[in-house]
């Protein structure tokens, strides 16, 4: 690293800033358009206005599609942790026969796209009547979340050592006792970037929203999908407004996520 | 490992097996149900014939594999370098790694949307291809095999380079300082020590960035020519079970994306232990 103008060095930097470029480029124009009138040319728009969100806000039940998301994220989220943090401190403190079998069949959902078992998921949701409703769209969304919790807890929970749980035991805690009074308390830490990660996992999430949401049951992804879509039923300065406003529903997400994850933790590990 | 706790937490897998069973495997063994019966609910190969017969439907399989492999490959080569570059650390590296984070978490719709704008032929980056005399006339980025491309390399890219970073900076520093004061360059240090540590990592970055390349959906039908060359294989199944209400042809298209994908990452599996074999051939030599 003493020579500072090697080719690697050029190849390496010239490469990220054309990245950034294309990422910011296309988060700015976003903005921007949303903002923009009689924008047909040239690097900025003639004029500024905030009509398209009006137009938007017109357009779109906002209360609910933010109601929805944020439902379907929080309801997602704490499901997952109910059901994945037991399964996380078995598989961390007890062995037994089947956990590699287990431990890949929790596995298989983040690995399998949602759309290959998303479509017998989203039949299914119809057939029960639960499709096209919030609940539905909490449920099936469980699917990939469930098993990255289940990945994200192990290790922390094999952190903390049995020997506190031990004592406790030796002590006469029972075993909610421990659980609540030495377990919980001790993985914190590991509960708060699972919780965090999938949180910011959920929000973007449009696979499996999308094949069973309906109607009322729209998160904002899905109802920026659709707009999308039907280019031309709407100014595509509209759908940018509604873009913006889950581009910062998210962005604000990841940046709280990220005082607390490292952006490597954001993507699937595995040992 | 038993300690304290015994086969009494045993129970607590309940819930995480009832998951499993009702959300998952449930529904995946009904989707391979359903594509093996008839409307009326009879026995029949007829799902699969037809959809290997429908030359438009069977055409999907290899456009989507023209855009998944391609696209998979150019993300993980970029990746490994881009990796290795920073595997000690570099100045930015947390502005860095937080412009690669952005796409992932704003999700395929929202960067397949800022795109159509973006690269448009009115957009800021025709518009600098243009002064910078790259092009005369605005490029067509958009509305082509270009596009979704494009946008699958966006958000696979930092997707197999986090993956990969996490891997080569979990490599022990002291064997790349044994290879070179054993005389090796750092050619044949990356080729002969690193790389064949990372050939693990490799494997599951390549695998998962073709799932998800492999399901391409929505900026295929927003940034694509869902219509035709980028009908891909995802489209075709959502055609059948929402547009025309056939769940049983549905399902036996979801049940070819399935198998394909596993076809691919049995390949890479295969790839994955042969290479690795030689790492630890090369750790006792």
């Amino acid at each position: 690293m003493s020579v500072k103008f090697k080719p690697s060095r050029i190849l390496f930097v010239a490469s990220i800033v054309f990245y950034v470029f294309i990422v910011l480029g296309i988060l700015l124009t976003v903005v921007l358009n949303s903002l923009s009138k009689g924008w047909f040319s040239g690097v900025l728009p003639p004029y500024l206005t905030t009509e398209w969100y009006a137009y938007a806000a017109n357009d779109h039940d906002i209360p609910s599609l933010l109601g929805v998301t944020f439902t379907v994220v929080i309801a997602d989220v704490l499901i997952s942790l109910l059901i994945a943090f037991p399964a996380a401190y078995v598989l961390a403190r007890h062995e037994f026969k089947g956990k590699a079998l287990l431990l890949s069949a929790f596995l298989l959902p983040m690995i399998v796209p949602p759309m290959t078992y998303g479509l017998p998921l989203a039949m299914l949701a119809y057939k029960v009547h639960i499709a096209a409703r919030v609940i539905g769209v909490v449920i099936v969304n469980l699917v990939p979340i469930v098993p990255f919790m289940v990945l994200v807890l192990l290790p922390f929970i094999e952190q903390v050592g049995t020997n506190l749980e031990s004592a406790a035991k030796m002590l006469g805690a029972n075993r909610w006792t421990i659980f609540r009074r030495v377990l919980v308390p001790l993985t914190v830490p590991g509960i708060l970037t699972a919780s965090i990660l999938s949180l910011v996992k959920a929000i973007s999430m449009f696979d499996l929203t999308y094949l069973v949401a309906g109607g009322n049951s729209q998160t904002i992804v899905v109802a920026l999908y659709a707009d999308a879509y039907a280019a031309g039923a709407r100014p595509p300065q509209a759908v940018d407004a509604l873009a913006v406003l889950y581009f910062l529903i998210a962005m604000t997400c990841l940046i709280i996520a990220l005082k607390f994850v490292s952006p490597t933790q954001m993507v699937f590990k595995l040992k | 490992m038993r300690g304290a706790a015994g086969r009494g937490i045993v129970p607590l897998l309940i819930p995480a097996l009832i998951f499993l069973v009702l959300l998952f495997l449930y529904p995946f063994a009904y989707g391979l149900f359903l594509s093996f019966t008839s409307a009326k609910g009879q026995f029949t190969f007829g799902n699969y014939l037809r959809f290997f017969s429908d030359a438009r439907d069977f055409r999907t399989i290899l456009v989507t594999l023209q855009i998944s492999v391609p696209v998979t490959l150019f993300n993980v080569a970029l990746a490994v370098p881009f990796a290795y570059y920073m595997r000690r650390g570099i100045k930015g590296e947390r502005i860095i790694t937080f412009f690669l984070i952005v796409p992932i978490t704003l999700g395929t719709v929202l960067i397949s949307e800022g795109m159509l704008t973006f690269m448009g032929p009115a957009g800021w980056f025709n518009q600098l291809l243009m002064a910078l005399h790259i092009v005369k006339d605005p490029f067509q980025f958009t509305h082509n095999y270009l596009g979704v491309v494009i946008s699958l390399a966006l958000q696979g890219f930092p997707y197999a380079f986090l993956m990969l970073l996490g891997y080569v900076s979990g490599i022990n520093p002291d064997l790349e300082k044994a290879s070179q004061m054993l005389g090796a360059n750092k050619w044949q240090t990356f080729w002969k020590i690193l790389f064949p540590l990372m050939v693990p990592g490799i494997a599951i970055a390549f695998s998962l960035n073709f799932v998800m390349a492999f399901s391409v959906f929505p900026s295929a039908v927003l940034l694509g020519q869902p219509s035709g060359p980028t009908r891909v294989i995802a489209i075709a199944a959502y055609q059948w079970a929402f547009e025309k209400f056939n769940f049983n042809a549905a399902s036996a298209i979801s049940m070819v994306m399935a198998a394909i994908e596993l076809i691919v990452i049995s390949v890479v599996l295969v790839w994955r232990n042969r290479m690795y074999k030689g790492a630890t051939m090369v750790g006792k030599g």
